[in-house]
């Protein structure tokens, strides 16, 4: 393999990995500070990834679909969190499961009715369309490009909210030991919600700017959501910098993986999960590192 | 005494069934009795790892496929295999699966633990979906159902529905009893204790680890059987048996029907199947009822089917007390 | 008493056996996905099947049809159970599906099983019409084979191009599709560099693809399916292969794909035993109906199961209407000949069709037929023991 191409696989791991970072982060606070598994998160990705497809045929724009759908992202996500998961928070973690499970169901045949069960594609808008030219034969589509950067800034962004604000100080000292916070004062209730929201709009944003290079077809989010899981598990639950880690690492694994052991390559994933937890029984990193 | 009684009558009824007239006791519905019975196998070799010890896992489906496959594999094309030698070469097998994985993700705990046993249970579903040798995706046949013979005479005939149908009662029933013995040995007292606290447990000076790998091996050699019974069923192998899809639903009989209790497994295993097939005759979009189902039933019996029972039970006498 | 109650039965038992015997219906059951990724064309392959029934009146040979419905969720761990729901709860008097060839492998045990008469209106493994084959199971598709050897014959002679990288999911088809292209590709000189795999049902396809650009082949030929085959389309143009590597595959990589592929697929030439345009008085008149009927564009799926019921009408004929006339329906089956609208239709030994594939090219929102790239292809049937 020479430079080039090898410079080249990099940039598709860290392409990859980025992407799975921005579904992942949504379901490792969700999951982190309010404790919720949340298997119905895949179902928020193949939202995000419709809603892309419809908003940007009603409205022709793909700027606008992208705005409006977060904007619905965020209701979308506050409203589910009043109406459903706010009864989760007490529960079992295996009640959650059970429940989350049955939203999926409830989810992908609500798409079916709604949208119905032909694949879509959506058009990456005219300005970031082309390559860029990489070697001889390959040019690096300025999409991806722009894929990484949005999720780059988004993983800026949290990092900025969760470490230099004051509500990104209330989330993780809720995380800790919610009645404490709720004593000082804090809207519990309030902030669960806020928060939950925004690991949905996340996951929705994912879904949003994936549509273009990944198609909207039924089952697109059962096959997220089980890499997400392994992204959590191996980054540690709670930890958007393990999250940001395991994803790259993921990245990086299933690029190469793909090129170098094609026989293994479907199992490399797994088989890099179940090597990092029995080195490190919780993950990478401590959510109180995140 | 009273649950033993309840056990042997609920078995002696469901014995009954080939012997009920047409429309009841066709072919198809001892197929399907067969099918409802070999899930809740499953089920209740889950139920003693989740329910209980504690133990979540979402691989288990893992040791059920492993078994299907190796009476797909050792099954010979052109005869009818050996039963008996195909039964414990399948079950063993999968125990074997069970330790070895066991020994591997016994240092997890919690939500890592169930990752780590789905990512196993993941590991060995790409190895048989990648490697021809397996059949790949499309699957392997399993030609001729197994005899059972004791000194050259046939025991009884597996083709025939009806004796099929008491091979998997008598299996499932099998299945009960053993489970029961172990709960209530000391094994089974240790399974409890390692549930409630385990670190209290280790305190009072039990090897916790050596006691979880038991019952993570027990009950992935009672879901080798239940795969045994699948294979020699189906008579066709695939993949997608070892699924995560396979685990979950598993887990969800489990739940379904409440931790911890043997006729729960059974009952969730049993509703869950006959509800699919009821939720399927009535729409095409079944999924939304299934999954409006499951919402609803955790959210108003979060302790399951026998959770919910029990409820029913305790109300009356008290309401008794209240007007006296 | 019990001699009254005892005739009584008889009678009844006897009326009811010449009941059955003399049923003016014929039990088709369809297990096909109603649900899931193939949701559209299990529907696909429903519609085209009713839509010839409709046109003879909505009798064969005869009878009336009644059809049973099973959704097979594609999924093949379900498989036995969901056709044993047909062949013994509802008794049908022939099985008909389905897409995915997993499921279609359980089928085809069970429709041996039980002497059941199967049509496979889509499934394309080989298995099926190879070492699986059977006087009760006829195939009214394509076996995985067929599209890509013809594919393979295309890129070498028409094409004219030396080397070739195939690139697929590691599943059975896509194993069955690159031989194919494979046999066909060396059989006129050309020569495979590489044969890339993909987990299946991974959509990650970038390192693949820089895998390809830095092996340099003069053509690259590629298996995809549904969500599969619009990403990679998609992704091999984003990644500027388009224009400097030509991509090839079997028509499914373009089939019901176009409006999601966009100008990514344009130009692009597929081989298929189907094209939309075919310019046959029949295809005009099917493809009016159709769109009539369902309000819908049919694709080849539709197509399929318009075959699967023109096939068992052929052998209803032959045997006058009684389908426990086995030999005679087989027999009608095996030399029916079929006007479909892909053109004329015969079945080989192993009951697969021997179809023109035609060879495609992707021109806006259609695949136009531009050719034929091999006439009356039959699949060689390896393993076939009939």
């Amino acid at each position: 393999m020479d430079l080039t191409t090898f410079l080249i696989q990099c940039l598709n791991s860290v392409q990859y990995g980025l992407l799975l970072f921005l579904v992942a982060s949504g379901l490792t606070l969700i999951f982190g500070i309010m404790g919720v598994i949340n298997l119905a998160h895949g179902s928020f990705y193949m939202v995000g990834a419709y809603m892309a497809f419809t908003l940007a045929s009603l409205t022709g724009s793909f700027a606008l679909a992208l705005l409006l759908g977060l904007v619905l992202a965020v209701v979308f996500g506050y409203l589910l969190e009043w109406v459903f998961f706010s009864f989760l928070y007490e529960r079992e973690h295996l009640q959650q499961v059970l429940m989350t499970y049955g939203l999926i169901l409830v989810f992908e045949e609500l798409r079916s009715l709604i949208v119905g069960d032909d694949v879509h594609g959506v058009a990456v808008p005219a300005w970031l369309a082309g390559g860029v030219p990489i070697g001889h034969d390959m040019s690096y589509p300025v999409y991806r490009l722009f894929i990484s950067a949005v999720c780059l800034a988004v993983a800026l962004g949290m990092y900025l909210l969760l470490k230099k604000t004051r509500l990104g100080m209330t989330i993780r000292a809720g995380s800790v030991n919610r009645e404490m916070v709720q004593s000082l004062g804090v809207n519990i209730t309030l902030l669960y919600r806020l928060v939950f929201a925004g690991g949905v709009a996340l996951a929705v944003l994912a879904g949003m700017i994936a549509a273009p290079v990944s198609s909207v077809y039924p089952g697109m989010g059962a096959q997220v959501l089980i890499i997400c899981f392994v992204v959590v598990v191996i980054g540690g639950i709670g930890s958007v910098k393990g999250a940001l880690v395991a994803a790259l690492l993921i990245g990086f694994v299933d690029t190469f993986g793909k090129v170098f052991w094609q026989q293994a390559a479907g199992a490399l994933v797994y088989l890099l999960m179940a090597a990092i937890l029995l080195w490190r029984p919780e993950g990478l990193f401590k959510p109180s590192q995140s | 005494m009273k649950t033993r009684i309840a056990w042997i009558a609920a078995f002696a009824l469901l014995a009954l069934l080939p012997g009920l007239p047409e429309p009841i006791g066709t072919a198809f519905h001892l197929e399907l009795g067969a099918q409802v019975l070999t899930m809740a196998i499953f089920a209740l070799s889950l139920q003693l790892l989740v329910g209980c010890t504690g133990l979540v896992s979402l691989g288990h489906a893992a040791y059920f496929g492993a078994a299907a496959y190796v009476v797909a594999m050792l099954a010979p094309q052109s005869e009818a295999g050996n039963g008996w030698w195909l039964l414990a070469a399948s079950v063993g097998g999968a125990a074997l699966l069970a330790l070895l994985i066991g020994l591997l993700v016994m240092r997890t705990r919690g939500v890592y633990f169930i990752m780590v046993t789905l990512a196993f249970a993941q590991l060995v579903y790409f190895v048989v979906h990648d490697t021809s040798g397996f059949g790949g995706s499309d699957g392997a046949y399993i030609y001729f159902r197994p005899e059972f013979r004791l000194g050259g005479a046939l025991l009884f005939d597996l083709q025939k529905p009806a004796h099929f149908y008491w091979f998997t009662l008598a299996s499932c029933g099998l299945t009960v009893s053993g489970l029961g013995m172990v709960l209530r040995s000391r094994l089974g007292h240790a399974f409890a204790g390692i549930r409630h606290n385990e670190q209290r447990m280790r305190a009072a000076g039990f090897p916790t680890v050596a006691y979880k790998l038991a019952s993570f091996v027990i009950a992935g050699g009672f879901a080798g059987l239940a795969g045994f019974l699948y294979a020699v069923r189906n008579g066709f192998v695939n993949p997608e048996i070892l699924s995560w899809h396979q685990s979950g639903n598993a887990l969800l009989m489990v739940i379904l029907g409440g931790l911890g209790s043997l006729a729960g497994a059974m009952a969730g295993a049993v509703s869950f199947v006959l509800l699919s097939e009821w939720f399927q005759s009535l729409t095409k979009h079944w999924q939304l009822l299934m999954g409006g189902f499951i919402i609803g039933s955790v959210a108003l019996l979060p302790h399951g089917l026998v959770g919910g029972f029990r409820a029913l039970r305790r109300t009356r006498p008290a309401a008794r007390e209240i007007a006296r | 008493m019990t001699r009254i109650r005892l005739t009584a039965l008889a009678l009844a038992a006897l009326t009811a056996a010449a009941a059955h015997a003399q049923s003016d219906k014929i039990k088709v059951g369809l297990m096909l996905p109603y649900t899931g990724t193939y949701a559209a064309l299990g529907t696909a392959i429903e519609n085209g099947f009713k839509l010839y029934v409709e046109e003879q009146g909505g009798k064969l040979g005869g009878k009336t049809i009644e059809y049973f419905r099973v959704d097979d969720e594609s999924d093949p761990s379900k498989a036995v159970e969901n056709a044993n729901k047909l062949v013994k709860r509802d008794n049908v008097d022939v099985l008909v599906g389905t897409v995915h060839s997993g499921v279609a492998m359980a089928m085809a045990k069970v429709a041996k099983d039980n002497n059941t008469l199967l049509i496979v209106p889509n499934a394309g493994a080989d298995a099926i019409t190879g070492p699986l084959c059977s006087p009760n199971i006829f195939r009214s598709s394509f076996s995985n084979w067929q599209p890509a050897y013809a594919m393979g014959l295309v890129a070498a002679e028409r094409q004219k191009h030396k080397t070739a990288v195939t690139i697929t999911w590691k599943y059975a088809a896509g194993d069955e599709s690159v031989k194919g292209f494979k046999e066909g590709f060396e059989s006129k000189g050309g020569k495979v560099l590489k044969e890339l795999n993909v987990p299946f049902p991974n959509v990650e396809f970038q390192a693949l693809l820089t895998e390809i650009a830095a092996t340099k082949p003069e053509a690259v030929y590629a298996f995809f399916a549904g969500g599969g085959a619009v990403k990679f389309v998609k992704d091999y143009a984003a990644a500027g292969l388009k224009d400097k590597i030509p991509l090839y595959g079997p028509g499914f990589l373009t089939d019901g794909t176009l409006e999601a592929q966009g100008a990514a697929a344009s130009g692009m030439l597929t081989t298929l035993h189907y094209g939309d345009d075919i310019a046959t008085q029949k295809n005009k008149q099917f493809r009016l109906a159709y769109a009539k009927t369902y309000k819908l564009q049919p694709d080849v799926y539709a197509v399929q199961g318009y075959d699967a019921a023109q096939l068992l009408a052929a052998g209803i004929k032959a045997a006058a209407g009684d389908l426990t006339k086995r030999d005679a329906v087989v027999k009608g089956m095996e030399q029916a000949k079929l006007d479909s609208p892909r053109g004329a239709m015969t079945l080989s030994k192993a009951h697969n069709p021997v179809q023109d594939v035609y060879l495609r090219q992707v021109d806006g929102q259609s695949n136009k037929a531009i050719s034929v790239a091999v006439k009356q292809l039959a699949d060689p049937a390896r393993g076939c023991k009939m």
